[in-house]
């Protein structure tokens, strides 16, 4: 529950302000409390907008999976955003799978298929941290799970570079986010703004459009359950609240003679 | 009627043959259909009844996760993935497990409550209320052993956390670490036993709440009064009475169980353990489960290793020797005007040291830890067993039914009429 998580939130937030005494000078190396963004996910009714998680499928293809895997997600998955069978069979086409062994014992390498995991960018961790200056880039998979402040957290961060203040000293290779814990991240600004992705259905481009677009996609790669989930909670909840009406009447009805 | 056969009263011959046999429908009968209920229970006493469903929930859909369940450190994390992903409703299991868990220990906490309250700890029911923080005990095993299985960072580092606090103990702590390991670090002969134990222990609890069950038949229930039924006119039968009550009371939890489970399922859980356990990295904050909360925050509300270990363990241990500690007669906190303001003030120690739990070891946080801890230990070491001997309580009621039923007869020279009003 959205709503209810942010007013928890916000909540603490007011608590922890007033117990610093108000005082607006945050530690420099605090990470700011990300905004809370509108997502069609949220709420009861919520579902995911089917052309912003293609869009944001895009974004994850042609710039977030150069460095971070998908180990949870197979090319066939991707048919619940809305992608024909052909599509998705071209898409897992693209990469080369490493099989085997085959009848003569051998390894080899085929085009990969809707059955395949995503392919991960790095055979393994330390070569993830061979290629990222010794900072590993986390699998995407439950991502917006796995933060605090979950989908606000990752369109935060995606939008939240800036060149660092005055006197804020970055460490080699650093890059300033305000809303990263030490706001010193390792990741260079990964959207870097328009003409870097060209969108099928003509959507711009800009940095903004690419963040919410490719956080909603991570949503629903963390939570590809959550319109079932929703859709099954509201029907629950209608029929627990009617029964519980109907038992509290037999109940009354039972109690009746003896108050 | 054969010799050495049971006379049944029922008539249906199927159930009449097997009864007399084995006389289980008899017992049901007298359990639960004419079984002597006092009258004036409040909702509060609903929540037996809510930890017994809860706990067959949570076995049912444990066994369905065991099924697709792998107990190994390089496929735990991803075996709990697929449940949620490719597993028929395995979301719904999982959610349901994880948030059964919270609901469960909410339900005991307001059960533990409602004994302290009304006094239910007191004679005749030691041994039952014993039985139940027997029970209680088992639980947190349980859940802290259930919350390891999916090998995240806070599966992980809260084994590593919990398992160390043995090493406080001088001499053997450290071999006793290792035993419980099997190995020098948190690893996969961990996961295994944990696994292991994690199906075993809820079955213990079953044991134990049969027993909780029989002790409290023998005893009959305490009601909000404290005042023992002084005959028929007193009570009712379990059913259809309470039946119907409860009935209404399991509604309500379900409503917030599901409220939980399809609007808010990661609420109550920690966003660090969706990221695969890691031992060369240590999360931040290293925080338990907030049912754990309140003890956490006595274990570190002492400087000393084992002295806070002693502590945590302590606060619980103290329930069961709680009965002899408050040695007043009156049962119920209604009648004890001074008890009872002490006993709302603990309740509040008992959140404050939840909250202080989930805050970083830092001041104010640790001082304020403190003076929750010192007043969670003073209720029952000083102000119980002083006030069991200073305080007078207010009158209490001749009977049960003479407050429920208007008009039930004279009241005895004002002897209840101001504590009713409030119940």
């Amino acid at each position: 529950m959205a709503p209810l998580r942010s007013r928890l939130r916000a909540a603490l937030l007011a608590g922890g302000l007033l117990l610093v005494g108000g005082a607006p000078a945050l530690a420099a190396g605090e990470a700011l409390h990300p905004p809370d963004t509108k997502f069609s996910f949220d709420g009861l009714f919520g579902t995911f907008d089917r052309a912003s998680a293609q869009r944001g499928f895009q974004v994850y293809k042609e710039v977030c999976s150069n460095c971070h895997s998908m180990r949870q997600h197979s090319y066939r998955n991707l048919r619940e955003l809305g992608l024909s069978d052909a599509e998705v069979r071209a898409i897992a086409a693209t990469v080369q799978v490493n099989d085997g062994p085959n009848d003569e014992g051998q390894m080899f390498e085929r085009p990969g298929r809707p059955s395949d995991r995503f392919r991960s960018p790095f055979t393994n961790e330390k070569a993830a941290r061979a290629a990222n200056n010794g900072a590993l880039p986390p699998d995407l998979s439950v991502i917006v799970k796995a933060r605090e402040g979950g989908a606000d957290y990752i369109h935060a961060l995606l939008t939240g570079y800036s060149d660092p203040p005055e006197g804020v000293e970055l460490m080699d290779g650093m890059n300033y986010n305000k809303y990263f814990a030490g706001r010193q991240i390792a990741m260079a600004p990964p959207l870097a703004g328009e003409g870097q992705v060209e969108f099928k259905d003509g959507t711009t481009a800009t940095v903004e459009q690419m963040s919410r677009d490719v956080t909603t996609f991570l949503a629903w790669a963390a939570e590809p359950e959550l319109e079932s989930r929703k859709q099954m909670g509201v029907r629950i909840i209608l029929f627990l609240t009617i029964l519980g009406g109907l038992t509290y009447a037999v109940k009354r009805k039972i109690w009746s003679d003896v108050h | 009627m054969a010799i050495g056969l049971h006379e049944s009263e029922f008539k249906n011959p199927v159930i009449r043959w097997v009864d007399a046999r084995l006389p289980v429908f008899t017992m049901m009968q007298k359990e639960y259909g004419t079984f002597p209920t006092p009258r004036n229970f409040n909702y509060f006493w609903n929540f037996g009844g809510l930890a017994l469903v809860n706990l067959v929930i949570m076995i049912a859909t444990g066994i369905f996760l065991a099924m697709n369940y792998t107990a190994h450190v390089n496929f735990a994390f991803d075996s709990v993935e697929r449940i949620m992903r490719d597993v028929n409703y395995g979301w719904l299991l999982r959610y349901v497990h994880a948030n059964g868990a919270s609901m469960f220990f909410i339900v005991i906490y307001i059960h533990i409550w409602r004994a302290l309250y009304y006094g239910s700890y007191k004679a005749p029911r030691e041994l039952l209320f014993m039985l139940g923080v027997v029970i209680f005990l088992l639980m947190m095993a349980t859940a802290f052993l259930g919350y390891v299985l999916p090998w995240g960072q806070m599966s992980f580092w809260g084994a590593t956390v919990i398992t160390n606090l043995f090493s406080a103990i001088p001499l053997v702590g450290e071999s006793i670490v290792t035993w419980l390991w099997g190995g020098f670090s948190v690893d996969n002969p961990t996961l295994n036993r944990f696994y292991s134990l994690h199906y075993l222990l809820p079955f213990v609890t079953f044991g134990v709440v049969f027993l909780h069950i029989a002790a409290l038949h023998i005893t009959g229930s305490n009601n909000p009064l404290g005042i023992d039924p002084k005959g028929p006119q007193d009570t009712l039968p379990f059913h259809p009475y309470y039946t119907a009550k409860d009935s209404v009371g399991l509604i309500v939890y379900f409503i917030v169980f599901a409220a939980l489970v399809f609007f808010a399922p990661n609420l109550l859980g920690h966003p660090d353990n969706y990221t695969p356990a890691n031992p060369l990295v240590t999360p931040p904050h290293i925080v338990p489960e907030w049912y754990f909360l309140p003890f956490y925050a006595i274990l570190r509300a002492v400087p000393d290793k084992l002295g806070g270990v002693i502590l945590m363990g302590g606060s619980i241990m103290i329930l069961f020797i709680l009965p002899w500690l408050d040695t007043s007669p009156i049962r119920s906190m209604r009648f004890r005007p001074l008890a009872r303001i002490a006993l709302l003030v603990w309740l509040v120690s008992f959140f404050v040291l939840m909250y202080c739990g989930a805050k970083p070891p830092e001041e104010p946080w640790v001082l304020i830890a403190r003076l929750a801890t010192l007043y969670y230990f003073a209720y029952f070491l000083v102000i119980l067993p002083a006030l069991g001997a200073k305080e007078r309580g207010l009158p209490l009621p001749a009977s049960i039914s003479m407050p429920v039923l208007r008009g039930g007869g004279p009241l005895p020279a004002g002897a209840m009429a101001k504590p009713m009003e409030k119940a």
